[in-house]
C-alpha cells in the first residue's frame, strides 16, 4: 500500500510511526539485535514512550496490566529468540485472560529464517496456540495495514493477544509509510448484536424463575457495561455473582451481592449457583474452578449464557437460551426485555429465595479466625488494606492465597479495580502488571499485593518503577511459603511440607537469618525502592499509612505472617461444589429448597 | 462417534494449514484425512478435512474453527448430498502370468493402469473410500508393491456453490 506522494521511510519508522497512529502511549520492552532497527526510530518518537524494562515477561505482563487499568490495548515488544520466548508466558496469561495485547518482535533476516540462526526462534509457531492471532510481515510495506489489523484484532470482539513478527531486513528496507491502511480481514466479523428472539426468550425465563442468580463474569468488565449490569440487577432484584475476572463488575457494598463463587467463593455465592432455577450468565464461561465437578453444577438450573465468543456457549455446559453479542448490548437489550414481561404482569415472586440466601449470608459469612499463635493474620492485612486504601486504588494481585484473599476481604466498588492473573493463574504476575496498571492510570494508587514466592518471580520490575518513576506500592504478605501448595499439602498431602518452604521469614529454613533470605527491605531499598517492615498487627495501619504517603517513589512492605493460615471456604479440586466447606471441617447444611 | 466431512474455505496464506492442523490436535481431535488445494478464487483456498467425532464436541470444534481469522467459511457436507472422491495409486506385482488377471480387476473398477514394467503395473483408481478399499482387497493376493492415497476432497450436489459467499466476504473488506 505505497503512496508515492509520501516521502520516502524505513520499515522501522513505519512501524513507529503506525504505534503513534494506532494512539499507542507507551511500549515496554527490551531491545536486541533484530528488533534494534526499531529502537532507532523510537528514540526520536515523542508519542511513544518506551518504558526499559528488566525481563521480556515483565514487559508482557505490564502491557496486560495497562490494558486491564485502562480498556486500551497494551504494547510490548523484544527481540528475536529469547527475548520472544520470554514473552510467551504473558501472551498466555492475556489469551487465558482475554485481554488485548500487542506483542512485536524482532525476527532473524529473512534470508535466514529456517536456518537455526543467532537468537533465532518461530515465535509464531510457538505462539499459533496462545494468540488471538499472530503474523510475520515478509514487506515492509504491510507494516501499517498488519499494526491496525493488529490493534483492532486485539481489542474488538473476545480480546486477545496478537503478536506481530518482524524480520530485521524488513525493518530496514525502504518503504512509504500512509494512514490509515485498508485491513483485509474477511474471516474476522464478531458478532456483536444478540439475536432478538434470544432476548426475547432469555427475559421470559428470567421474569418466570424464582430462583435465579445473575452469574457474572470478566466480559462484562470487557465490555465496559457495569453501569448496564447495575440496572438490570436492580430491575429485577436478582442476586448477584461476581467472578474472580468480574471483582469490581458490581459493587461490593450492594445488598444484592452475594460475592464470588468457586473453589474459594462465599458459601452464599456457591450455594445460591447450586440450588439455582436460572442461571443468567454473561460473559463467563462456567470455568472448572467456579463449577467444581461439572456434572453437578447447578442441577437444577436452566442455563441463559451470553458471550462474545460463540465458542464459549454449551462448551462446558449446555445453554438452554443461548447468546452471541457483547455483553453490553445484551443486558441493555435483556432491560427492555425483561420490562416488557414485568408490564404485561409477568413476575415470579423471589422473596423465599432471597430468605434462603440471607440466611446462607449470615450464617456463613467470609470471615477468618485470628492465628493462636501470636502471628499476624494475612487477611487482616489484607482487609486493612483495603480500607485504608479504599475503593479508589488499584489492587494487582499475584496467584495463591494472597490472591483469594485479596479477592475475598477487599470490598471492590468500581469497575478496573481489581487485577489479577485467573485463567492461567501465572506467580509474578503482580509487580509488572501493577507497573503497567500505574502507567496507565498515573492518577491512581496502585497496590500490588503479592506472596513471598510470587514476588521473587519479577521483582526486578521494582528496578524498572524507581527509575522510570512509576510509584507503585508492594504489600508481599511474607508468610515464608508457597502457601497454597503449602495449605494442599496440609489438607490433601498428610501436613508433607515437600519444597515449599523459601525461608523468607527467619526461621530455621533460611539458615537462622534475622530476616529471612532475601530480606525483603533489603532487596526494596536496593532496587530503588521504600523499603518498610511490619511483623505486628499493631503496625499495621501505620505501616500501610506511611506508604499511602509516599508518592515519589515505589514502596514494599515486608508482612511477616504466620505460615498457618488457610484460605476458606473451598471447595476441593474435581469435587462437587455441594461438598464445599465454609472453614476447616464445617460444611454447611442446606436447607430443602423448594424444588 | 460418527464421520464428518468438513469443507472449509480458508484465505490463501502462508501457514493457515498449520493453524488448522494445530487447531484439532490441541483440542484432542484425530483427523482421518486431509486435503487442501486451490479453488476457483486465487485468493482462497479449499481443506476437505474428514474427523471421526461426536457431534457436539464437532460444533465445539467448528465454532473454534471459525473463530481462527484467516477461516472464511465452513461448511459440513453430508455424504448423501455430495461428491466425495478419493485418488488412489497403487503399484502391483504384476509378472507375465498375473497380468491379464490385474488389467482384469483393474478394469472391474474403472481403474487406469499409469505405468507398466515387466514385474509390475501402477494402477490409478478414484472413488469412494469403501470403492478403493475394495479395489486394494482385490489387488492384494497379487502382492502390494506400494500405494498412495489422497485425502478425499468433497463437492456438493446441484448447482449451489459455497465459496460466493465467502468471496463476497473478501470484496467487502478489499
Amino acid at each position: 500500500m505505497t503512496d508515492s506522494s509520501t516521502p520516502p521511510t524505513t520499515g522501522a519508522q513505519s512501524l513507529v510511526r503506525s504505534l503513534e497512529a494506532v494512539g499507542a502511549e507507551v511500549v515496554f520492552g527490551i531491545p536486541g539485535g533484530a528488533i534494534l532497527p526499531a529502537y532507532d526510530p523510537l528514540f526520536d518518537s515523542t508519542a511513544v514512550r518506551h518504558v526499559l524494562v528488566r525481563h521480556e515477561q515483565g514487559a508482557g505482563h505490564a502491557a496486560e496490566g495497562y490494558a486491564q487499568a485502562t480498556g486500551r490495548v497494551g504494547v510490548c515488544m523484544a527481540t528475536s529468540g529469547p527475548g520472544a520466548t520470554n514473552l510467551v508466558t504473558p501472551i498466555a496469561d492475556a489469551y487465558m485472560d482475554s485481554v488485548p495485547i500487542v506483542a512485536i518482535t524482532g525476527q532473524v533476516p529473512s534470508a535466514a529464517i529456517g536456518t537455526d540462526a543467532f537468537q533465532e526462534a518461530d515465535i509464531c509457531g510457538i505462539t499459533l496456540p496462545i494468540t488471538k492471532h499472530n503474523f510475520l510481515v515478509k514487506n515492509p510495506d504491510d507494516i501499517p495495514r498488519t499494526i491496525a489489523e493488529a490493534f483492532h484484532i486485539a481489542i474488538t470482539g473476545r480480546p486477545g493477544p496478537v503478536l506481530v513478527d518482524l524480520p530485521k531486513d524488513v525493518l530496514q528496507a525502504g518503504t512509504r509509510f500512509s494512514w490509515p491502511p485498508a485491513m483485509d480481514l474477511p474471516g474476522y466479523r464478531p458478532v456483536l448484536k444478540p439475536h432478538g428472539k434470544q432476548i426475547r426468550e432469555a427475559a421470559r425465563l428470567i421474569a418466570e424463575a424464582r430462583r435465579p442468580v445473575l452469574y457474572i463474569g470478566g466480559g462484562v468488565l470487557k465490555a465496559h457495561a457495569a453501569a448496564e449490569l447495575k440496572i438490570l440487577a436492580e430491575l429485577t432484584g436478582i442476586p448477584v455473582v461476581t467472578t474472580l475476572m468480574a471483582r469490581g463488575a458490581f459493587p461490593d457494598s450492594h445488598r444484592q451481592h452475594l460475592g464470588m463463587p468457586g473453589m474459594h467463593g462465599t458459601v452464599a455465592a456457591v450455594s445460591a449457583l447450586q440450588k439455582a432455577d436460572l442461571l443468567i450468565t454473561l460473559g463467563a464461561r462456567f470455568d472448572d474452578r467456579v463449577t467444581g465437578k461439572l456434572s453437578t453444577f447447578a442441577p437444577q438450573a436452566l442455563v441463559v449464557h451470553a458471550d462474545i465468543d460463540p465458542a464459549e456457549i454449551s462448551k462446558n455446559r449446555t445453554a438452554d437460551v443461548p447468546i452471541v453479542g457483547d455483553c453490553r448490548e445484551v443486558i441493555m437489550q435483556l432491560v427492555g426485555g425483561v420490562s416488557a414481561e414485568y408490564d404485561a404482569g409477568h413476575r415470579a415472586d423471589i422473596a423465599a429465595w432471597w430468605a434462603q440466601i440471607d440466611s446462607w449470608r449470615a450464617t456463613y459469612p467470609l470471615g477468618y479466625e485470628e492465628p493462636t499463635d501470636g502471628s499476624l493474620a494475612p487477611q487482616y492485612v489484607i482487609e486493612r488494606l483495603g480500607k485504608i486504601a479504599g475503593p479508589d486504588a488499584l489492587y494487582v494481585a499475584g496467584v495463591g492465597q494472597h490472591q483469594m484473599w485479596a479477592a475475598q476481604f477487599i470490598q471492590y466498588e468500581k469497575p478496573y479495580s481489581w487485577l489479577n492473573s485467573g485463567g492461567l493463574g501465572t506467580m509474578g504476575y503482580a509487580v509488572p502488571a501493577a507497573m503497567g496498571a500505574k502507567m496507565g492510570r498515573p492518577d491512581a494508587t496502585v497496590w500490588a499485593i503479592d506472596g513471598d514466592g510470587c514476588f521473587q518471580m519479577t521483582n526486578q520490575e521494582l528496578a524498572t518503577c524507581a527509575l522510570e518513576g512509576i510509584p507503585i506500592k508492594v504489600a508481599v504478605i511474607n508468610n515464608g511459603n508457597l502457601g497454597m501448595v503449602r495449605q494442599w499439602q496440609n489438607l490433601f498431602y498428610s501436613e508433607r511440607y515437600s519444597q515449599t518452604g523459601l525461608g523468607t521469614l527467619s526461621s530455621a529454613a533460611s539458615g537462622g537469618a534475622k530476616h529471612g533470605i532475601p530480606d525483603f527491605v533489603k532487596l526494596a531499598d536496593a532496587l530503588g525502592c521504600i523499603g518498610l517492615r511490619c511483623e505486628s498487627k499493631e503496625d499495621v495501619d501505620g505501616a500501610i499509612e506511611k506508604a499511602m504517603e509516599i508518592d515519589d517513589q515505589p514502596v514494599v512492605i515486608d508482612f511477616a505472617v504466620g505460615q498457618d493460615a488457610q484460605v476458606w471456604p473451598m471447595v476441593p479440586a474435581g469435587t462437587s461444589n455441594d461438598e464445599i466447606m465454609a472453614a476447616r471441617g464445617v460444611r454447611p447444611v442446606w436447607d430443602e429448597v423448594e424444588g | 462417534m460418527s464421520r464428518h466431512t468438513l469443507s472449509v474455505l480458508v484465505e490463501n496464506k502462508p501457514g493457515v494449514l498449520a493453524r488448522v492442523a494445530g487447531l484439532f490436535s490441541r483440542r484432542g481431535f484425530n483427523i482421518e484425512s486431509l486435503a487442501v488445494g486451490p479453488t476457483e478464487h486465487a485468493e482462497i483456498s479449499r481443506m476437505t478435512i474428514v474427523v471421526n467425532v461426536a457431534d457436539l464436541p464437532l460444533e465445539q470444534v467448528t465454532k473454534q474453527l471459525n473463530k481462527l481469522v484467516n477461516v472464511l467459511k465452513i461448511v459440513e457436507l453430508d455424504p448423501a448430498l455430495s461428491v466425495q472422491r478419493e485418488l488412489l495409486l497403487v503399484k502391483v506385482r504384476a509378472d507375465l502370468a498375473v497380468r491379464s488377471s490385474v488389467l482384469e480387476t483393474a478394469q472391474l473398477f474403472r481403474a487406469k493402469v499409469v505405468d507398466v514394467s515387466p514385474e509390475s503395473v501402477t494402477i490409478e483408481a478414484t472413488g469412494t473410500a469403501d470403492k478403493l478399499d475394495a479395489l486394494t482387497t482385490m489387488l492384494e493376493p497379487f502382492g502390494i508393491r506400494e500405494m498412495v492415497q489422497s485425502g478425499m476432497v468433497a463437492v456438493g450436489r446441484g448447482p449451489r456453490s459455497i465459496t460466493g459467499t465467502a468471496l463476497r466476504s473478501l470484496d467487502r473488506s478489499a
